[in-house]
């Protein structure tokens, strides 16, 4: 005898990792579109975001028909979780289109000539959600709660990245407007972060049935 | 009687259900003496689906369930106006053989029933009563229908014990094996997990949900989430009256009706 409700909730939990494959691999292709001045990959990153929408409505409708069925206990938590992370990973969408479109419009005007330290930003950025996703298909809380305190890192750079552009659109003045799309580009991966800690606190919950938003 | 359940009517377009019809309830209207207990009721079923009836103590589900099968004709200065049909042709029409229908249409209730003999029998009760007599037959039905209930591995090496030393869950099981063997075409359920226990009732909507496989479902339930969770219709009375009629997730995302709203959410019934 098949056990219909455990299957609705697995179909669910699927449902998502695919969401969130798409939404790691947007990540991906809207950081090399940027560093490699990929104009192509940056389009792509745009038709993804279609797929990816797609997916938080789908999901949320096996939510709420889900919720309809009273799940209890960890099938409760997940049901709710899974509502919460898709939004999330429908933000990480959105945020990897915005950096594709500055890529594109950097990709079309000569580089500037600044060191930035964004290569080392984006990965730690992509790290923390694919580490999240890991924490969460493994039910790992400890995992979870150690993806965290990296976010603090990702603000530091942004900020630090946030003062080289400034001073250097105060000296190379015209060059502003392909600063303002590294600020940009900056601020969305800093964003992407902030997703990705975001996902990381809904898996503690999960699996510890404790809410730790906003105790850090 | 023999062409009782032969035609598969369509349902037209803009009339209540999106599945093949089987079952049709046309303006009946059901009184006990000079009380009218069911007002007007029409409302179509669809084929090899679960359909909820919901409503409060007194609202007629369980009434217009036992229509189905003329449990009522039991009682006495019960009239019945209107049609309830099956397969196209009326179920109350005067050359309907009961007992023929009765095996069309099994029942399940509440509380289980088995008979005080061995599990066995109970099974095979019913296929005796229709004259099945070839052993090897019966065996190999009692033990598909057993199966079918999710039973078998529970109880295939004591089919020959008594069935009332089963628990409630299995007991209740055992009814859906004995309501299945005859091979109905449809089957009632009035409150059939509401004596159990949470595993038990799990099992129950589990085996409901693998039988509509093969089996048109009315179920009769108090529980909400149990319509939600089984049920891909459901009808919701009041007072003998048909409030509203929808696919289940429509009826508890979105109800059309505030009434039908209330009583999901619990503010009354």
């Amino acid at each position: 005898m098949e056990n219909h409700f455990e299957a609705g909730i697995e179909n669910l939990r699927q449902k998502l990792l695919v969401m969130a494959s798409h939404a790691e691999k947007s990540v991906n292709e809207a950081v090399q579109s940027l560093m490699q001045r990929n104009h192509d990959l940056a389009l792509r990153v745009k038709a993804d975001d279609d797929v990816i929408d797609k997916y938080e409505v789908e999901i949320d409708e096996m939510a709420i028909h889900l919720l309809t069925k009273a799940p209890l206990a960890s099938n409760l938590r997940l049901v709710t979780v899974a509502m919460k992370i898709s939004q999330n990973l429908e933000r990480i969408g959105d945020e990897a289109t915005k950096i594709a479109k500055r890529s594109r419009d950097l990709a079309q005007e000569p580089p500037v000539k600044i060191n930035l330290d964004l290569p080392r930003m984006a990965n730690l950025a992509l790290a923390m959600v694919k580490d999240a996703l890991d924490s969460f298909v493994q039910k790992d809380s400890v995992a979870a709660r150690a993806i965290i305190p990296r976010d603090k890192e990702v603000d530091a750079l942004n900020k630090q990245i946030h003062q080289q552009l400034a001073q250097h659109m105060m000296e190379n003045p015209d060059t502003i407007a392909r600063c303002l799309n590294w600020i940009v580009a900056a601020k969305s991966l800093e964003r992407i972060a902030d997703h990705a800690k975001n996902i990381a606190e809904e898996v503690v919950y999960l699996c510890e049935a404790q809410d730790i938003r906003h105790s850090h | 009687m023999a062409e009782l359940f032969m035609p598969k009517l369509n349902v037209p377009e803009g009339k209540n259900s999106e599945h093949t019809a089987l079952i049709e309830f046309a303006d009946l209207s059901l009184y006990y003496g000079a009380s009218k207990a069911l007002k007007n009721i029409s409302l179509t079923l669809g084929e090899k689906v679960v359909t909820a009836f919901i409503g409060p103590s007194g609202c007629g589900k369980s009434t217009l369930l036992r229509c189905l099968n003329r449990m009522n004709d039991l009682i006495d200065n019960v009239r019945i106006e209107g049609a309830c049909k099956i397969g196209g042709h009326d179920i109350y029409a005067k050359d309907v053989d009961v007992i023929e229908l009765r095996k069309r249409v099994g029942m399940v209730f509440q509380k289980s029933n088995p008979f005080p003999k061995s599990i066995y029998e109970n099974v095979a009760y019913g296929l005796r009563l229709h004259g099945v007599k070839n052993k090897s037959e019966l065996d190999g039905i009692v033990e598909k229908s057993l199966r079918s209930s999710a039973l078998w591995e529970e109880v295939k090496d004591r089919l020959h014990t008594s069935a009332l030393g089963l628990s409630g869950g299995q007991q209740q099981r055992l009814c859906i094996a004995r309501a299945i063997a005859i091979k109905p075409e449809i089957i009632l359920m009035d409150e059939p997990a509401s004596a159990l226990d949470p595993i038990a009732t799990a099992r129950i909507e589990d085996l409901i949900l693998d039988l509509k496989k093969e089996f048109t479902i009315v179920i009769v339930t108090h529980n909400m989430q149990q319509a939600a969770r089984i049920s891909d219709q459901t009808a919701f009375f009041y007072i003998g009256e048909l409030v509203e009629f929808g696919a289940t997730s429509k009826i508890f995302t979105n109800p059309s009706q505030k009434r039908t709203e209330d009583y999901v959410s619990g503010r009354f019934g």
